[in-house]
């Protein structure tokens, strides 16, 4: 990540997490034209193509996940895109890579072993996910041991009855725990959104998330049955928005789960860069949890390349 | 030509033009130029015009400019078309109106880039909004053919319709006015605004190749002048208009005395109320919806925003982001916000009314990004330091310009949001139900969206209050404006008029009055709930038929009719807000006290009338009844939910208009004035009532009845003299908000004319109506005009 100055967190404001409201309807509507609003075509659209490609955390997070399918998807997110395809584009001087691999604890020192030289970090979920109901000090515990092994990022998960009782306190103090054990690691709080039932609840966690200290705001666990939507992203790059204006400091976001197409993937960037704006469009602040999407903007690549729609056992699979 | 690699830092949006060709193709297989579609074909290009591509100020093709004489052929080949159209199954009205609704959707992008082309407006509207719509309009009304005669029974269509729509919706505004009509049985000459005629000359095109019969829709088009001979022609028997307030005055003049049906859709300055609880991230959203939507050129856009005082700087900082994000420009262009303004004429009219604002003391804000060079554009602009007395407050800017004032409570939300003469369309913006609920009842608007704008649908009636028009378009409450009774075979009994009443001297009659020996009775004006001198001290004699004398009654002039407005109003924010229930027991009870004085009544009647004791008693009687009926309606004429398509309700409410002016009939002097003064507070209006010129005693004998049945004082409120002088003076009152008035066809002309001063809603009438006849003399068509329409948009979840 660059040299931005990190989010320290600030006192928790109750006042202001208790005034948060959002309007659902609302922010349907809103969410319903951020894709017919804006469009993008041509070199355009192969740019921003392309900057999708880079912010992704590619990731695998299943109970079968081996050293081998591990170094399989690292290769993967070191040559992202087909080498005659980087030329066609003519971006190879860019060397376009993923943002980050993630992985469970376990993985995280065959993916650092993988990746050596590449730049790219590797991000472990953490804190007894994707529950987060083991034992606190066990979870605590879990993020020093991930950074131990070499794990630059960290994706945490939240107490979700926190949010559902209104325990604010509680949320901060947790988080804020997480931040203290992850020390020189960034640290993203992943808010499942899909299980706080409300965008007001949504927004009030991103709020104290913030307030506690995280380098970004996470939507889902990809294990949730609703994952990372616009209306929920909505809710949350809003109080990012907020946090910026009044504290100066930029909290990244990250949505994560069911993000699988291309034009999805454009709608969250042009939401990004509509909401909070082009600084929103880095991997230092914006990251999308994902894997096949991958794949899928490999193929509208080529397609911009050679005007053919293309096949993904074309593209080599992560 | 850009790199990825330069774009890839950059990330700018770049060019998304949406193809024009094919609709460039139609304009060019019609020669560039168009003659009306009348009687299901073309005809010839005559004197013509161009209209203009408002992004470039190119042309794109020339219309025709209509004569009276292509007028006359639109209406006649309507005519025609009539009798087969009107005597359709339903069935088969349905099926051409389906017809019509999958003929949009099919060509559907073609109608979305011919009106982008013509009207500037951006692709994603007219692809995303006004099409659909207008297929959803369709569909809509098809239902409403399949159902005509079994939900509108006893009613059948008008005739031929003539109707004239405005250029910022142009093929909605079409759909609107073209699909009731249809529905309902009429046949339709329409003129398209001369700035945006394209897409009404394709949908005829169309509509004909999809099967509608020849004349049933006939487009005219030309300018002012156009319209002003379909509106003055005697055989249509319709006017449908939206437009200017201005322009709508003129045709309420026009057709008045005409019997031509009317309803209007004019301007607004729509308030746009924001509480300090509100989901202000969704309020900016709203706002852009509100007012930066088709540029701004909405009748109902949300254009005055109200914000609560402590909140104001916080939403100003966060619009003034917003609208540096926005985007304007070729409005083809698939990821612009906004396109061009439709004239340079238009744009002229903003720009010099942003700058009479800012010369009135108005800070002007507008995004730092350029503006494009040619074309009509003009940006998103924020207007603060504005106050009701500022010039932009209060004229429609029809342009993409917000002015914005603060409140401190919810009662001067309320005030400020009223004080306008329009009445269109309010935004309100709370998180707080109870708050929200009690405010969308208070504004004077005939659309209030909660926590959102410019919500519509077919289902849901649109139409405004005050001088924003009257009449509805959507929904059942649409389908009214398309229908009349239909007339019976046997027609109305016909009542002899007889008697009359005369200011004295006394010497022109020649008898003492009955019962001189009793002590004087003399009737005086009832104002306020007490019995009140006329102003000018002269009274009025009443005489039997044969010239006896009966008594004396006030001559009311034009201050005892503003003395009654004033106590009217004193009565009527509590009587529109008091339950149905109770008006209900106060009707029941009005009712009781006439019945125990049932032969007075009657006596007095008889005396009146020339007529026979029992004659008496039957009128007498049939008031009881009639007070009976809408005592049963008062808490019974119920609004109504519409289905429209979100996740919310649409609340079609019945609210009351207000203070009403009636001229009660001149027979039937009890019965007639009960049937239409009891209909109109039974729905929580307050009236001013003259009463039968030549029989007033029936009314004011009334008084001490109504004082005895607790019946608020200034509900009803009464002022005997000559019935048209009065009945012309409470039309041309600003402050009255509808007239009904039952006389001579001179008289219905003088109030239609004078009405439209503040566009009061009017029932006028000069036919003999059988009052005995409850079939005709009460029910729900009463009623109808006794309220008007409030559609509540609440769309819900969390």
């Amino acid at each position: 990540m660059s040299a931005r100055l990190r989010n320290p967190g600030e006192p928790l404001d109750l006042d202001r997490v208790r005034a948060i409201r959002v309007n659902k309807s609302a922010a349907e509507r809103r969410a319903a034209t951020i894709g017919t609003r804006r469009t993008v075509k041509k070199q355009w659209q192969a740019a921003w193509l392309l900057r999708a490609l880079t912010v992704i955390d590619l990731t695998t997070l299943s109970g079968d996940d081996t050293p081998g399918n591990v170094r399989r998807l690292c290769a993967k997110a070191r040559h992202p895109l087909r080498p005659d395809l980087e030329d066609a584009l003519g971006v190879t001087s860019l060397h376009p890579t993923v943002a980050a691999v993630c992985v469970y604890h376990a993985m995280v020192p065959t993916a650092v072993a993988a990746l050596e030289g590449s730049g790219i970090p590797v991000a472990a979920v953490s804190t007894g996910f994707p529950a987060g109901l083991s034992p606190f000090q066990q979870r605590v515990e879990e993020i020093g041991a991930s950074v131990q092994a070499g794990a630059r990022e960290i994706d945490v998960v939240i107490t979700r009855a926190h949010v559902l009782t209104g325990q604010w306190e509680k949320l901060y103090d947790e988080v804020r725990a997480f931040r203290a054990a992850c020390g020189e690691a960034h640290l993203k709080v992943i808010l499942a959104t899909g299980e706080l039932a409300t965008l007001t609840n949504v927004a009030r966690a991103s709020w104290v998330a913030m307030q506690a200290g995280a380098d970004f705001i996470k939507t889902s666990t990809g294990k949730e049955s609703v994952n990372a939507t616009l209306p929920v992203s909505l809710a949350m790059v809003r109080q990012i928005r907020e946090y910026k204006a009044r504290t100066g400091f930029s909290v990244g976001y990250k949505p994560a789960g069911g993000i699988r197409t291309a034009k999805q993937a454009l709608e969250f960037l042009m939401l990004m860069n509509e909401e909070l704006g082009r600084e929103w469009l880095e991997p230092t602040l914006f990251r999308f949890g994902a894997s096949s999407l991958l794949t899928d903007l490999e193929r509208q690549l080529e397609m911009f390349v050679t005007g053919r729609y293309a096949a993904a056992h074309h593209h080599p699979m992560p | 030509m850009a790199t990825v690699v330069e774009l890839f830092q950059t990330m700018e949006y770049g060019p998304a033009p949406e193809a024009d060709a094919p609709a460039r193709a139609w304009l060019a297989a019609h020669g560039g130029a168009f003659g009306h579609f009348i009687g299901g074909t073309w005809t010839k290009v005559g004197k013509t015009f161009e209209t203009f591509d408002p992004s470039t100020g190119k042309s794109l093709a020339r219309v025709t400019q209509g004569t009276a004489k292509d007028v006359e052929a639109a209406v006649a080949a309507a005519r025609k078309a009539y009798p087969a159209w009107s005597r359709l199954a339903p069935h088969a009205r349905a099926r051409h109106l389906y017809a019509l609704a999958r003929m949009v959707q099919k060509h559907s992008r073609l109608f979305a880039v011919l009106e982008t082309l013509d009207n500037g407006k951006p692709i994603r509207e007219t692809r995303d909004v006004d099409v659909p719509l207008v297929a959803r309009h369709f569909y809509h009304h098809a239902g409403w053919a399949q159902l005509a005669d079994a939900e509108f029974a006893g009613y059948g269509p008008v005739g031929v319709v003539g109707q004239i729509i405005p250029w910022n919706f142009p093929l909605l505004m079409l759909s609107w006015k073209v699909a009731p009509a249809l529905a309902a049985g009429n046949t339709v000459v329409l003129k398209p605004a001369e700035f945006t005629s394209l897409t009404a000359l394709l949908f005829a095109e169309f509509a004909h190749q999809a099967g509608l019969p020849a004349g049933v829709l006939n487009i005219i088009t030309g300018d002012g002048e156009t319209g002003a001979a379909l509106v003055n022609h005697p055989k249509v028997d319709k006017i449908a208009f939206t437009g200017s307030t201005e322009v709508g005055k003129i045709i309420r003049k026009a057709t008045a005395g005409s019997g031509k049906k009317l309803s209007l859709e004019l301007g607004g300055k729509s308030p746009f109320i924001v509480f300090e609880d509100a989901d202000l991230d969704g309020v900016v959203e709203g706002v852009v919806d509100a007012i930066w939507f088709n540029q701004g050129q909405v009748c109902c856009a949300g254009s005055r925003l109200l914000v609560q005082e402590g909140i104001a700087e916080t939403l100003y900082a966060k619009l003034r982001a917003r609208m540096e994000k926005l985007r304007l420009g070729p409005p083809l262009d698939k990821a612009v916000d906004m396109g061009a303004i439709v004239a340079p004429v238009q744009l002229e009219r903003i720009r010099s009314l942003v700058e009479q604002g800012r010369a009135e003391g108005a800070q002007v804000w507008q995004p730092s990004w350029p503006v494009p060079k040619t074309g009509s554009y003009y940006p998103p602009t924020l207007c603060t330091d504005v106050f009701p007395s500022s010039t932009i407050a209060q004229v429609e800017i029809f342009g993409p310009v917000l002015v914005s004032m603060t409140f401190r409570t919810p009662e001067e939300a309320v005030a400020l949001a009223n004080n306008t003469p329009f009445g269109l369309a309010a935004s309100v913006w709370s998180e707080n139900i109870n708050l929200a609920l009690d405010i969308a009842p208070k504004i004077k608007a005939g659309v209030v969206w909660v926590n959102a704008s410019n919500l519509f649908d077919a289902a849901s009636g649109f139409g405004g209050y005050r001088e924003s028009g009257f009449g509805r378009e959507g929904g059942r409450e649409g389908m009214w404006e398309y229908v009349t009774r239909r007339q019976t075979a046997d027609g109305r009994r016909q009542t002899a008029r007889a008697g009359s009443a005369v200011r004295r001297p006394p010497s022109a009659v020649s008898q003492a009055p009955a019962g001189a020996s009793a002590i004087d009775r003399t009737s005086k004006l009832f104002i306020g709930g007490k019995q009140a001198r006329p102003d000018g001290g002269y009274t009025r004699a009443v005489v039997s038929p044969k010239g006896r004398l009966l008594g004396e009654v006030g001559d009311g002039n034009r201050k005892d009719i503003r003395n009654a407005v004033e106590a009217a109003h004193a009565a009527a924010k509590g009587w529109a807000s008091s339950t149905g229930h109770l008006r209900a027991q106060i009707l029941y009870y009005i009712a009781e006290n006439l019945d125990a004085r049932r032969d007075e009544f009657a006596a007095r009647i008889a005396a009146m009338t020339s007529s026979t004791a029992a004659a008496g008693r039957r009128e007498v009687d049939a008031a009881v009844r009639r007070l009976f009926t809408y005592a049963a309606w008062a808490d019974k004429w119920d609004g109504a939910v519409h289905g429209v398509p979100l996740r919310g309700v649409a609340l079609a409410m019945h609210e009351p208009i207000g203070v009403v002016g009636v001229a009660a009939p001149a027979d039937a002097p009890l019965l007639g004035f009960i049937s239409v003064v009891a209909p109109l507070i039974a729905t929580g209006n307050t009236v001013v009532a003259i009463p039968s010129e030549p029989h007033p005693l029936a009314a004011t004998d009334l008084y001490q009845v109504f004082e005895t049945s607790d019946l608020p004082a200034g509900v009803v409120n009464i002022v005997t003299g000559e019935r048209d002088a009065l009945a012309t003076v409470l039309a041309g009152h600003e402050d009255v908000d509808a007239v009904w008035y039952c006389g001579s066809a001179e008289g219905v002309k003088a109030v239609e004319v004078a009405s439209a001063a503040n566009m009061k809603r009017t029932w006028c009438t000069s036919d003999e109506i059988d009052w005995l006849d409850a079939a005709h003399g009460e029910g729900r068509g009463f009623l109808r005009e006794a309220v008007q329409v409030k559609n509540i948009w609440i769309p819900y979840g969390e």
